[in-house]
């Protein structure tokens, strides 16, 4: 049988005059000359990390083509935002990456400040990037524990989500909600961190590692593993570059490229942490850098709990910090000050502002406009897994179908980001 | 017996055989508690089939593993095929993207069947009251148990479980309605669509949340 | 204010317009017709080196006579600097903007994202369909402020367009047309699809 050569032009609907389907010409002409397969892989599929949807065309085993589906879980958060004041917007910004949800609360903080020009207290600041590490080891270890899952280790991921259920103890104290911690607020944070709260992270900090160690010890060196993740799903440096990728896919194709060394925010220069980049950027160097990565940020957080300085969260401002219960109740000023930031919003100077992130999953950038009103013209959410994820069909063609498994997982994505 | 046989005879009645005889059963099945083993059993060996979507998810996820476990309430095995599923616990938001894809997910579960609506998203909408988002997957299935919480916490949907399973202990064979599948009329509509409008109109009498500036 | 701006007018004169400096930000506004230009231009130099896109989004502003823009944040990894490059169009007229695939992979998603949110073309794109929303979506353009939060039809009329759509409304025309789906489609699917009525509900006035 004769190879199938095709053309497609855009804008037509893929029908011609004679009832036929116009196709688009293959990447990869088909070797035997049978037919392909169109396989739907989800959107409801336990290995495909949340409502993801590829439809896969499959050489027998060898995946030819996969197109990714998006938007299942579209929520309409950037309409959303144009609707909410900027401190309503900070539970919105809990729900997009809900597995690190103080990282997201935190990026959106700093894009408002910068808009608005609001310096914060060097005790916020350092508490800011505790949230941002504790968000990093969470993700970090959701990832670990569902790629393992989806390579066929399950283990790993009952150790991993044991250590979330500490780390969300900790959210818990200091927030009020394991998962959903709208942390921060306009100018500081929603509340201090609690008596207890030091010393539960510091005792955290002190025995992660060796979670990590056993985790280390069952999967960096077992043959099933190495055999699934390397050389699997390569991306060079130029390649991972020209396609906008982010975090630790961006590093593990060799590329030192880290927000908080490069553009650094919440005085992230003055730790001493590595950057963990990698060589090949196969799953195997992603998995490597996100364990390197783990450890790199409990060391940042040891440091961070010992310099932890004393003094007020929240900045003295009382147009943009709600007053205490107590003076609102007394205080005819507080009471007004109060009066105006709930039901009108504090106010944001015309003009717009960009921050990017070091989020777990890449750079998270939040891209806010103003008008000069209470609520954002525009809230534009950069996110780093939906750009991640666009490399996903260069990365899979080629290989076989459980690859296309192993290349989904080392993604890293998460859909209420993918999404929004 | 005599005493349940006289209550309901209507001599002459085209039904009064088939009313004693069902009347008859009914006896028997109490007696013999087939109900009650039957509920016994479906209830402590639940298969919830996840259709997690998003933060709500990740809670089920930690109710699965080894903190909360579900697995000690009989759902060893979450089922991710329907076709081998008792229960499909709706975790997380559902978008209008999705709906046909819980409808179809729903369909294809063979009886005896329970939907679990875990979260706000879930049972109606959240915060989410905007172009994208149904406003609550009962417009679409059947919901037995409605869990709250933004994310409900592991024990509020453990607690959702147990009060599934009160639910299931308290069925009964001989209802036909219970166990009969409620297809999609010939509209698309699960009720009718004045009824969706209701349940999916804004409550709270804050307008602020509607307006952009 | 970045460098690369008073570069840009030594090269391109009158294609760059305002340049504004927003919280620390640079923005530079360019002309429509020369944005690939520009932007290539913007990649490739030696001293600009701009070789990774941020992110491609699109802005409309409650005023009404205001221009809706197309922004791209770029930024040189070499150098460690951010560019904001905007493109102005008339938010009543045509939105049509030339696409940057070509300079940057990562802009095929960014791109298809604002044609879903904001229907604005880019012409060049290898692959235009909505992502986030449904291909035959009807409603509109969500992010665009005369699209209501809520949607434009009623809740009711939104869960029966959602369900009742046809199987081929989930696969676009290319995905139904490889591996020798189209042949093996049932009939009535193919005979949509040959009256080119795929988005098409039943029971639809």
């Amino acid at each position: 049988m004769s190879n199938r050569t095709v053309e497609l032009e855009l804008a037509t609907p893929g029908v011609d005059a004679a009832g036929n389907a116009v196709r688009v010409p293959l990447g990869v002409e088909p070797e035997l000359a049978g037919e392909h397969m169109l396989v739907n892989l989800g959107p409801q599929h336990p290995a495909t990390h949340g409502v993801l949807r590829l439809v896969v065309e499959l050489d027998g085993e060898t995946v030819v083509r996969v197109i990714p589906h998006l938007g299942y879980l579209h929520s309409g958060f950037e309409k959303l935002g144009e609707y909410r004041h900027y401190n309503q917007i900070i539970p919105l910004t809990d729900r997009t990456d809900y597995l690190s949800p103080m990282a997201n609360n935190v990026g959106f903080a700093l894009a408002a400040e910068k808009l608005m020009g609001i310096a914060i207290t060097p005790r916020c600041t350092v508490l800011r990037l505790i949230a941002c590490e504790m968000s990093r080891i969470i993700s970090h270890m959701v990832w670990l524990g569902t790629t393992s899952i989806d390579l066929g280790a399950f283990t790993p991921f009952l150790w991993a989500f044991q250590e979330r259920e500490r780390i969300y103890n900790l959210q818990e104290m200091w927030t009020g909600a394991r998962l959903t911690t709208s942390v921060t607020r306009l100018g500081g944070m929603m509340a201090d961190v609690p008596d207890g709260f030091v010393e539960g992270l510091r005792h955290f900090t002190r025995t992660f590692p060796r979670t990590l160690s056993e985790i280390d010890r069952v999967l960096t060196r077992n043959a099933v593993w190495v055999g699934r993740t390397q050389g699997v799903g390569a991306l060079t440096a130029a390649e991972a570059i020209n396609y906008s990728l982010s975090g630790p896919m961006l590093r593990a194709s060799g590329v030192s490229y880290d927000v908080r060394k490069d553009k650094p925010y919440l005085d992230y220069e003055t730790y001493e942490f590595d950057v963990v980049v990698g060589e090949h950027g196969d799953v195997y160097d992603r998995y490597l850098v996100r364990l390197e990565e783990c450890h790199q940020a409990n060391r940042i957080l040891a440091q961070a709990l010992e310099r932890l300085p004393a003094g007020p969260v929240n900045v003295a401002d009382p147009r943009v910090i709600l007053p205490p219960k107590s003076r609102a109740m007394n205080d005819m000023e507080a009471m007004i000050y109060h009066f105006k930031q709930v039901m009108e919003g504090v106010k944001a100077p015309v003009g717009e502002a960009y921050v990017g992130i070091e989020n777990p999953k890449g750079e998270l950038g939040n891209y806010l406009v103003s008008d000069g009103t209470a609520k954002p013209v525009r809230w534009r959410i950069r996110p780093p897994s939906f750009i991640n994820l666009s490399a996903l069909p260069k990365m899979a063609e080629g290989h076989l179908l459980s690859d296309l498994i192993a290349i989904n997982a080392s993604v890293d994505i998460v859909m209420g980001e993918v999404d929004r | 017996m005599k005493r349940v046989l006289e209550t309901k005879e209507v001599s002459g009645s085209p039904n009064w055989l088939t009313t004693r005889f069902e009347e008859l059963i009914k006896w028997v099945l109490q007696v013999t508690r087939v109900d009650k083993a039957v509920n016994w059993s479906r209830a402590n060996s639940l298969w919830p089939m996840p259709f997690g979507t998003a933060c709500c998810a990740i809670e089920f996820m930690a109710t699965a593993a080894s903190r909360f476990d579900f697995a000690r309430f009989g759902m060893e095995r979450q089922a991710f095929s329907p076709r081998q599923a008792d229960v499909l616990i709706c975790a997380g938001r559902l978008p209008f993207k999705l709906a046909p894809v819980i409808r179809r997910i729903y369909d294809q579960m063979p009886q005896p069947k329970w939907v679990i609506s875990m979260g706000a998203c879930a049972s109606t909408g959240g915060i989410f009251d905007n172009y994208a988002m149904v406003q609550g997957i009962d417009t679409i299935v059947p919901v037995d148990v409605y869990v709250p919480g933004c994310p409900p916490r592991p024990e509020g949907l453990l607690y959702g479980v147990l009060l599934l399973h009160k639910k299931i202990k308290g069925e009964s064979l001989l209802d036909p309605a219970l166990r009969q599948e409620q297809p999609l009329d010939e509209r698309g509509l699960r009720l009718p669509p004045e009824t969706i409008d209701e349940i999916s109109e804004p409550f709270g009498n804050s307008v602020h949340q509607f307006r952009s500036a | 204010m970045n460098a690369s701006v008073d570069a840009l007018r030594a090269t391109f004169s009158t294609a760059i317009g305002r340049a504004v400096e927003s919280c620390g930000d640079t923005i530079v506004y360019v002309a429509v017709d020369r944005l690939r230009d520009v932007l290539s231009w913007l990649r490739d130099t030696p001293g600009q080196q701009y070789d990774y896109l941020v992110d491609v989004t699109a802005v409309e502003y409650r005023d009404r006579e205001r221009p809706l823009e197309v922004v791209y944040q770029l930024r040189s990894l070499e150098r460690r600097v951010d560019l904001r490059v905007k493109v102005e169009l008339d938010p009543r007229g045509d939105l049509t903007v030339d696409s940057v695939v070509p300079l940057w992979r990562g802009a095929n998603w960014l791109e298809r994202e604002v044609y879903d949110m904001f229907g604005v073309t880019f012409r060049g794109h290898p692959d235009l369909r909505r992502i986030l929303m449904w291909e035959t979506y009807a409603e509109g353009y969500p992010l665009r402020k005369d699209f209501p939060l809520r949607g434009r039809f009623s809740r009711a009329e939104q869960v029966r367009q959602a369900l009742t759509a046809n199987p081929e409304a989930h696969y676009s025309m290319e995905e139904l047309s490889i591996a020798d789906g189209f042949a093996e489609l049932p009939e009535d699917m193919k005979e949509r699809l040959r009256r080119g009525e795929r988005g098409k509900l039943p029971h639809s006035e």
